[in-house]
């Protein structure tokens, strides 16, 4: 199974209670994937800011110092903001990179969850009301957000292979369905040069859209390629820093409802999800139509 | 009227006590609030009564109903009114995939649009759509009537059996063995009672309808073609 909601604001009144509504959708989620759930959060970009996320088994160990140890590696300042099993890292965005390699070997254990200058992510193993709490997601500010829960069907259940998944600069994706030739794919991106943390179909798909994107592409030509190069089951919501899209292969049994009101564009799995959302009695609720794309971008 | 908040109460009392009134006659006027989208409201429903639900329903609402006349005052999520054996189920609002599936008898009413696989393995239930139906709909549909006032999506009754099919819009596509067929004097009137029992008969003519069959191609053993089996 698995659920999926999705959050693109259109009214910045409601940006600080973006992880508030998000949190409610997703834990109303909880019976389509309780075994593992995660959020992605654009939480704006702030000038010359980059932010990493990352995640330890152990974050005891490894989170120590590792703020001033990253400063003594990049000779700039870090900001670390530790949540649980993740902290978020904020470098001068021209560091970004040397961050990143500096990371691997500062902190081998560590995963890397996300990069960019808004995203955000956090996920874990266990029930959504409970991931939601230990990462204090109802407090969370930001422009849009995707959650999911997953019901693993395809592998392991671990913290890495729950959704989202992000690989590439400010991008994410959420996936509820299966695909069948994503060991293919993988292989041909490999060769691209994407590189993979799993052995998770999601993972492909995600990074079959970053390639894409950083091959110049529009987020909706990329969407729109995973209908030919795609296959199996899925309905995405991809997020990248200004954009929210939606995808459903051309059978689209996987099930989705989106609403729209002059407030927010919202995506949830099934209207459950959707029913707390303010105004949406007077909503445009719809079913998106198959291998069709649909994004906004702000 | 039998009032019931369906989040103050909960769905198992709520389908416990329809279930309950097989046999009676009194209490036959249900009310059902906050529904919220929950799944499997009123499902299994074997008694002549009457249920609203004011608001959107998820997953199977009105399912295997017999008798009851179930209305939604919104949208219904997947597979409303699946396995309905008789009775009426009316939806205000669209219905999600899969409604009516493998319905055996009674009407399903949906006053806007259904999505993919509508009246999938239909065995008897007439399905009147107001709006416009997705792919796959009426797929391997053995009996029963499917009547669309807007436009049919891809692949419409492949690989159907006697079920007919009687759109006003455009069909993107029809599926394996399925055709246009004439419509008779037998067809316009059987098409000017379901308008009628489906409260489209004002927003609709029989006249402006075509007919979908079977081309009986794929399903019938061809004592001809013996040689080739």
């Amino acid at each position: 199974m698995c659920g999926i909601v999705g959050l693109f604001l259109k009214d910045p009144s409601l940006e600080p209670k973006l992880g508030a509504m998000l949190s409610d959708m997703l834990i109303t989620m909880t019976d389509r994937g309780p075994d593992s759930a995660g959020i992605a959060i654009y939480s704006g970009a702030r000038d010359g800011i980059g932010k990493i996320t990352v995640q330890s088994a152990d974050p005891g160990r490894d989170f120590r110092n590792l703020d001033a140890d990253l400063h003594d590696a990049i000779g700039q300042p870090v900001l670390m903001l530790e949540k649980s099993t993740h902290a978020v890292l904020e470098v001068p965005i021209d560091q970004l990179e040397a961050a990143r390699s500096a990371l691997g070997h500062l902190r081998p254990a560590v995963k890397i969850m996300s990069v960019g200058d808004s995203i955000e992510i956090f996920k874990e193993v266990g029930l959504p009301r409970d991931v939601s709490a230990r990462f204090a997601v109802s407090k969370m500010k930001g422009t849009h957000g995707i959650g999911h829960t997953r019901m693993a069907t395809e592998s392991a259940v671990t913290t890495m292979g729950a959704h989202p998944f992000s690989t590439g600069p400010d991008q994410c994706l959420v996936h509820n369905g299966s695909l069948s030739n994503h060991n293919a794919v993988r292989r041909e991106l490999r060769r691209e040069g994407m590189s993979f943390e799993t052995e998770n179909d999601t993972e492909v798909a995600a990074a079959f859209i970053s390639h894409k994107l950083r091959s110049g592409e529009s987020l909706g030509a990329a969407m729109e390629a995973t209908l030919t190069d795609l296959d199996g089951f899925f309905t995405f919501v991809v997020g990248t820093r200004n954009g929210f899209g939606v995808v459903r292969d051309p059978i689209a049994c996987k099930p989705a409802v989106m609403a729209e009101t002059d407030a927010y564009v919202a995506f949830g799995s099934e209207y459950r999800a959707l029913v707390n959302l303010p105004g949406i009695e007077d909503a445009r609720v719809w079913e998106p139509e198959p291998a069709t794309v649909y994004f906004w971008e702000r | 009227m039998q009032t019931f908040d369906l989040e103050a109460q909960g769905l198992r009392a709520l389908n416990a006590a329809l279930h309950a009134l097989k046999g009676q006659t009194n209490m036959t006027a249900w009310e059902v609030v906050n529904p919220r989208g929950a799944h499997a409201i009123a499902a299994g429903v074997d008694a002549l009564v009457d249920v609203t639900v004011r608001g959107s329903t998820g997953y199977y609402c009105a399912g295997m109903n017999k008798l009851a006349t179930i209305r939604v005052k919104g949208s219904a999520g997947p597979g409303v009114a699946e396995n309905m054996m008789s009775g009426t189920v009316i939806i205000d609002g669209d219905a999600s995939q899969y409604a009516g599936a493998t319905g055996r008898g009674g009407l399903l009413v949906i006053k806007g649009n259904a999505s993919s696989r509508c009246g999938i393995s239909m065995k008897g239930i007439d399905i009147v759509v107001h709006g416009s139906i997705g792919h796959m709909s009426a797929f391997m549909a053995q009996s029963g009537n499917l009547v669309v006032l807007g436009d049919a999506g891809d692949a419409l009754g492949d690989s159907l059996y006697e079920a007919r099919i009687f759109v006003r819009g455009r069909v993107k596509s029809l599926g394996a063995d399925c055709i246009e067929k004439e419509m008779r004097d037998e067809h316009y009137a059987a098409l000017e009672d379901l308008l009628r029992r489906g409260e489209a008969d004002a927003k609709a003519r029989p006249e402006e309808f075509r007919r979908y069959g079977s081309a009986r191609k794929l399903y019938t053993f061809n004592i001809d073609n013996a040689s080739s089996y």
